[in-house]
């Protein structure tokens, strides 16, 4: 079993009003063969999270540590936590014009693996893997994202995340902009992965419609920079029935308040 | 046919820096000052005197030629050459310099209906700077033949040359150019292409070398349905001065054309400039015209100047426009390559690639563009420890 331990992370980002503490104190530990949701309203930091454990440049890290198995990921470069172990399904994926998606897929698959793959399997791998997200093969041929719908850019961001095979995958709403019959391709993907027993999955999502594809195994509602409620999945129902409301009028409140002041 | 050309063009005299009035005489182009429109962004110190009156009688230099079957490309005396054919006057004084002390010519004529996919391959190579030299070069395509023909420049030269270019109609050329030079030569030329009805030329520049290149390319059209596509890729190390004028010439209706030139810039004083000049005249109507440069900058001390230009005479047209852009490495490129695992300086490679990429699988010459690509990838490997 390996495990990714958040504490007490604090990050901020640089504004024109100086800088601002956007996570303020995030305590989380996910294990492989784990599924964790987080959940939470718009602005309460779930991107920063995401961002922060992949090693985004504009956030900066003033306080708490995340580790690997006790390695220290933050004094990692954003590659060497790739290749530690880690993985960032994007929200917004970039476009790298003139990159071919094939190109790419080597690249980086050569990186993580310290040496290439075998040509023959390896083709074969990547026409697969696009084939089970339903993009035709002449995908590879593309630049990377590059006039790519919304779905695209999602299924393309899956089919990465099994061909490279990471130990954790952080995915930050893969969800969001999906159709149903993408969603369900997505969720398919996502949970082939996890199917292997050794991963771990941080399921960052708005909205509940994905957890009936994707059965994670604790839910965290994520407001102001914190985690201020966590449960089992039947947390994700309760949301789905009562909205974020609740937290985010109390959002104020010191974490780990949140249960007692339910009642 | 070339007197309606001529009379077009009489008709409608622009008093316009874009279209200087060109001469034959040396004694009408004064020398630079380098305050000039056209010359202020070149370092004229560097030009060891081509824009004065260093003689230009240098010899140091030899030409080797790989002709297609059916293609001939031979050099001839001024007297036996069909010099002029594209109807080109000198319009700065390197270049009537260099019309005026060229001796000979060497031509390159495509048979009329030839068709042929293997590239004429001409490549000069200079063994030495000191002495200066100038060459003309006229490449004809017959009639509706089909051909590919690589210049080369390699070595050490100080050069001043003026290329014609004459597509009958129908013709179709690509014509390569790569500048290939050791870092200490320089290199001004004037190229003039005359587009025949329906013909289609495709240039590709390519500057690597040298320590100036300056090269004015400029092309015009006898009839309708002509095409021009102008593409480049150039790559400015430290002290390297590399110039792109360019200018598109509207003269007939129903006419196209495409200028596209990418750039990347690395190293203390690399400096690359772009000047994309288009004049719709009046007889144009219905043409389609769009310009565009790109320049990636990527280590500081670098500069990049990049001037598009459009005139328009007549309303009635398909479409013109330009872009311009001068970026530096953008960040969230690397962060994507980076977070599936690929190094930093691996994933800047694979941006500068994609950035030039566009341009290089336009070009059409598969070897060419494998060539291409792997002369980037050297330009890359020899300043990586400089980036960033």
């Amino acid at each position: 079993m390996t495990t990714l331990d958040i504490k007490d992370l604090h990050v901020s980002v640089a504004t024109e009003d100086g800088d601002k503490e956007i996570l303020r104190g995030v305590d989380l530990t996910v294990n492989t063969g784990e599924v964790h949701a987080i959940m939470g309203p718009n602005g309460s930091g779930k991107s920063t999270l995401a961002y922060s454990i992949a090693g985004h440049p504009k956030y900066t890290i003033t306080k708490g540590s995340v580790t690997l198995d006790g390695q220290d990921i933050l004094s990692m470069t954003v590659d060497e936590r790739a290749r530690a172990g880690l993985f960032l399904a994007m929200q917004y994926p970039v476009e790298v014009p003139g990159v071919s998606v094939a190109n790419f897929l080597r690249t980086a698959k050569t990186a993580i693996d310290g040496e290439a793959p075998k040509l023959r399997t390896w083709v074969k791998d990547v026409n697969s893997a696009l084939e089970r997200m339903t993009l035709d093969p002449s995908f590879a041929q593309r630049s990377v994202n590059e006039g790519f719908s919304g779905g695209e850019k999602k299924r393309h961001e899956i089919a990465q995340l099994e061909l490279l095979n990471p130990k954790f995958a952080v995915l930050d709403e893969t969800d969001s902009g999906l159709d149903i019959d993408a969603l369900r391709v997505v969720s398919d993907g996502v949970n082939r992965y996890t199917a292997q027993g050794d991963r771990g999955v941080l399921l960052i999502t708005h909205y509940t419609r994905i957890l009936q594809y994707i059965k994670p195994d604790f839910v965290h509602v994520f407001v102001a920079g914190r985690v201020a409620e966590q449960g089992g999945r039947e947390l994700a129902d309760q949301l789905e029935a009562e909205g974020y409301d609740k937290y985010t009028r109390r959002s104020d409140a010191p974490a780990g308040a949140g249960a007692a002041a339910q009642a | 046919m070339s007197t309606t050309i001529a009379d077009a063009l009489e008709l409608e005299h622009v008093e316009s820096h874009l279209h200087p009035e060109g001469s034959f005489e040396v004694d009408d182009h004064p020398v630079p000052t380098g305050l000039e429109e056209i010359w202020r962004f070149t370092p004229l110190k560097r030009l060891r005197g081509l824009h004065q009156d260093a003689p230009l009688d240098g010899a140091a230099f030899t030409v080797d030629v790989e002709a297609a079957d059916g293609v001939t490309a031979v050099s001839v005396p001024v007297a036996d050459s069909a010099r002029g054919a594209s109807g080109y006057v000198p319009v700065d004084r390197v270049s009537a310099r260099a019309w005026q002390a060229a001796t000979s010519v060497f031509e390159i004529t495509v048979p009329k209906d030839l068709v042929t996919e293997t590239p004429t391959v001409v490549r000069l190579t200079g063994s030495g700077v000191e002495h200066a030299a100038a060459g003309h070069l006229l490449v004809r395509a017959g009639a509706f033949s089909h051909a590919v023909v690589v210049v080369e420049y390699a070595g050490s030269a100080t050069w001043a040359e003026n290329i014609e270019v004459v597509l009958d109609d129908g013709a179709q050329l690509t014509l390569v150019t790569v500048q290939d030079w050791a870092d200490d030569a320089v290199h001004v030329v004037s190229q003039h292409s005359r587009v025949g009805r329906d013909a289609s030329l495709k240039h590709v520049a390519v500057t690597l070398g040298g320590d100036v290149v300056r090269a004015s390319t400029s092309a015009d059209y006898v009839g309708t349905g002509g095409s021009v596509d102008l593409l480049g890729v150039y790559f400015a190390d430290a002290g390297q001065h590399l110039e792109h004028r360019l200018f598109v010439d509207h003269t007939a209706p129903k006419t196209r054309s495409n200028v596209e030139y990418k750039g990347a810039l690395q190293g203390q004083d690399a400096h690359t400039v772009w000047i994309g000049n288009v004049l719709i005249r009046k007889v144009a109507e219905g043409i389609d015209t769009f310009e565009q440069n790109d320049n990636l900058v990527l280590t500081d001390g670098a500069k990049a100047d990049s001037v598009p230009n459009l005139e328009i005479e007549t309303g009635e047209i398909d479409g013109a426009g330009h872009a311009s852009t001068t970026g530096r490495f953008d960040d969230q490129h690397l962060f994507y390559l980076q977070s599936r695992g690929i190094e930093e300086e691996e994933a800047r490679r694979l941006v500068v690639h994609g950035f030039f990429n566009d341009v290089i699988r336009r070009i059409g010459v598969p070897a060419l563009q494998e060539r291409l690509v792997e002369a980037i990838e050297d330009e890359l490997a020899e300043h990586v420890g400089r980036i960033g």
